[in-house]
């Protein structure tokens, strides 16, 4: 992600058509990845699955309704044919009914979207505001005590089920000491006070001046997302620490304590401000990683979002929620992907990217 | 002269002595590195643990003591150190024998998904062009998706079950060695000694299997090895949620399943197993952080 072969040659004119086609090859990159998701839940759910009709029909209709289904279902054709048909049906956001609900899965999956990106929204802010200041402190004390503290900090971040810190953290915190509520999202007493609006509830509540649901709403989400915000917490300081120690060493730091600029000044504002670069585009990526964290977090606080839908539908084998779900989850992981990519060739004028990096 | 100069002799006399030398100088550059050795023993001990589950664990993981009520969620005592759960089953011998499930998926899935990465990397690196590039879109593509997802997909498309877990976790876990093995082999393609090799009328098939992969094999296995605390933690979330291993197997990640029900009465149900998850997987990163500071001079400030 570093390599920043700035080539002087290349002049400020041929800057913008060679953007263009940049431009052209990431969104040629992008259709091509989202066709690729396709063929996965395709594949998935057409070739590997345990027989689908029989899922759908139940082992004790006849023969006669099965042939009827099978064809019905269109599996009687080629899969080349197959697979045209479900372009053509995700493409015009026909996902399938939901076998668990009897509704259609993309209305499931946007009612259920607010809740997730609310849960996400919170914890990377929380990573992030943890994340960066404790980076910053293990480079600036690299290989002193606080640096193996949150290094420490960080590893066990790593090593942790989240599933299992979340059970903890409620039988200590909500069981034990009362001080958070329990899980879902918000008391029922307030859940219908609120009129829905981005379907967000802190942003809602706030909105529309309700306090009390307000608090009861955060009570509810902290710990959750503290959770979640402690898994990007310990990617973000170690990807800080990294960058801080990459610019450290750069010269430009070296003629700014010749000049007598404060050391806290050449922490704060003349480092991080360069290594604030790459940082943005890890930050957009952990944001996607959320969402992989989210579908046990949201399992065991029973979290009325994307994971929980997720999982919900994966006990009773529910295949078109769950690939549409798997698909929805993949695109925005995507999507982030090539956000993060975006922002580093917007923040960082020295970037060229190389042919065939990998 | 000693072995100890002999391994770390500037002038090595043969490539024996060369080989077993730098072997010598990454153990001791590991050695001196606590967390790394730290997490050294808790892997040593877990495969001890595997190795001798049925000696170690004082009753049966699988049946209850006394019957289904006869010892149902008895809190930790002498007698049951980590407790017993709601069929009345001894946590610590579920326990012990629970750490064979996990080291069998680890093992399983770097056995399956390091072959199927290096095979991809290195034939996208050494041919280039065309089979480059679909070889690559299709890594992309995997990599497209948040890794436990994907394997959620696949594992309850193929249904529960610790193989097809082991299955799926594969699945969406070579996609990391075959970028590895394809930038490894990108800069050994047009090497004085491959260019010789084909001289001499080696197959492509013959430098890739015979002379490619070994030198891409020492990195790939630093990668699984690092790899390893992630495989554990997805095959316990698939295990939490009922992908992987069936009841009553001891699998950890479905044991604090089980014990979900009782966190708030008998918190030691599901805490003793996650604790074990925990302690292994922070083995494993340990292990993992100590090696690519060891083996990766780039990593190491």
């Amino acid at each position: 992600m570093t390599d920043t072969g700035s080539n002087p040659s290349e002049g400020r004119a041929s800057a913008l058509p060679s953007f263009l086609w940049k431009a052209f090859k990431l969104l040629l990159t992008v259709a091509v990845t989202f066709l690729g998701l396709l063929l996965v839940t395709f594949l998935i759910s057409h070739v590997i699955s345990v027989d689908p009709v029989l899922a759908l029909v139940g082992d004790r209709a006849s023969k006669a309704t099965y042939d009827k289904m099978f064809i019905e279902m269109g599996l009687d054709r080629p899969l080349y044919e197959q697979f045209w048909i479900y372009i053509q049906k995700v493409l015009s956001g026909d996902f399938g009914n939901s076998f668990l609900t009897k509704k259609p899965v993309w209305d499931d999956i946007a009612r259920a979207f607010p809740a997730t990106l609310e849960l996400a929204t919170l914890s990377i802010i929380i990573g992030t505001a943890f994340g960066i200041p404790l980076g910053i402190i293990s480079a600036v004390k690299a290989g002193k005590p606080i640096d193996q503290f949150v290094r420490i900090i960080g590893l066990i971040g790593y090593s942790a089920p989240i599933f299992w810190l979340g059970l903890l953290g409620l039988l200590v915190f909500y069981a034990k000491l009362d001080w958070i509520s329990g899980p879902g999202r918000i008391d029922i007493a307030y859940e219908y006070s609120i009129s829905p609006g981005t379907g967000m509830l802190l942003v809602d509540s706030a909105l529309q001046g309700q306090w009390e649901a307000f608090r009861n709403a955060f009570s509810h989400i902290i710990l959750p997302a503290s959770l979640l915000g402690y898994n990007a917490m310990a990617y973000i300081a170690r990807m800080t620490r990294s960058f801080m120690l990459t610019e450290l060493q750069q010269e430009y730091i070296t003629t700014a304590r010749v000049k007598g600029v404060p050391e806290w000044r050449i922490i704060w504002v003349h480092t991080l401000r360069n290594a604030a670069v790459p940082l943005v585009t890890v930050i957009a990526f952990s944001y996607g990683g959320l969402l992989e964290g989210s579908v046990l977090t949201e399992t065991v606080f029973a979290w009325p979002g994307l994971g929980l839908y997720l999982t919900n539908s994966l006990q009773v084998a529910d295949m078109n929620a769950v690939l549409g779900g798997t698909l929805v989850i993949g695109a925005i992981f995507v999507g982030l992907n090539l956000l993060s990519d975006l922002l580093y060739n917007v923040l960082d004028p020295r970037v060229r990217r190389q042919e065939g990096k990998s | 002269m000693t072995r100890r100069e002999w391994l770390l002799s500037d002038a090595p006399a043969s490539r024996g002595q060369a080989r077993w030398g730098q072997s010598y100088r990454t153990w001791l550059a590991l050695k001196s590195n606590r967390l790394a050795m730290v997490g050294l023993w808790i892997v040593i001990i877990l495969i001890l643990i595997a190795v001798f589950a049925p000696v170690l664990s004082p009753y049966d993981p699988v049946e209850g003591i006394g019957g289904l009520r006869g010892a149902r969620l008895e809190p930790p005592s002498w007698e049951h150190p980590f407790g017993t759960d709601d069929l009345s089953r001894d946590i610590l011998s579920r326990v012990i024998h629970g750490s064979r499930i996990t080291l069998l998926v680890v093992l399983l899935v770097a056995v399956i998904a390091t072959p199927i990465g290096l095979a991809v990397g290195t034939a996208s690196g050494y041919f280039g062009g065309w089979v480059d590039v679909m070889l690559m879109r299709i890594t992309d593509i995997f990599m497209a998706f948040p890794r436990l997802i994907l394997a959620l997909a696949f594992a309850s498309a193929l249904g529960p079950g610790i193989e097809n877990a082991i299955i799926a976790i594969a699945i969406t876990a070579w996609p990391p060695y075959a970028r590895l093995a394809r930038a490894e082999t990108l800069t050994i393609r047009d090497t004085d000694y491959i260019n010789a090799t084909r001289l001499q009328g080696a197959s492509s098939l013959r430098i890739l299997w015979g002379h490619v992969t070994p030198l891409c094999l020492s990195s790939a296995v630093v990668r699984v090895t690092l790899d390893m605390a992630g495989i554990i933690l997805i095959a316990a979330g698939l295990g939490f949620l009922g992908l992987g291993a069936q009841p009553p197997q001891p699998e950890w990640g479905a044991m604090i399943a089980g014990g979900r029900r009782f966190i708030i009465d008998q918190w030691w149900v599901a805490t003793m197993p996650g604790l074990a998850i925990f302690i292994v997987a922070l083995g494993f990163n340990l292990l993992g952080d100590g090696l690519r500071d060891v083996l990766d001079p780039k990593a190491r400030k």
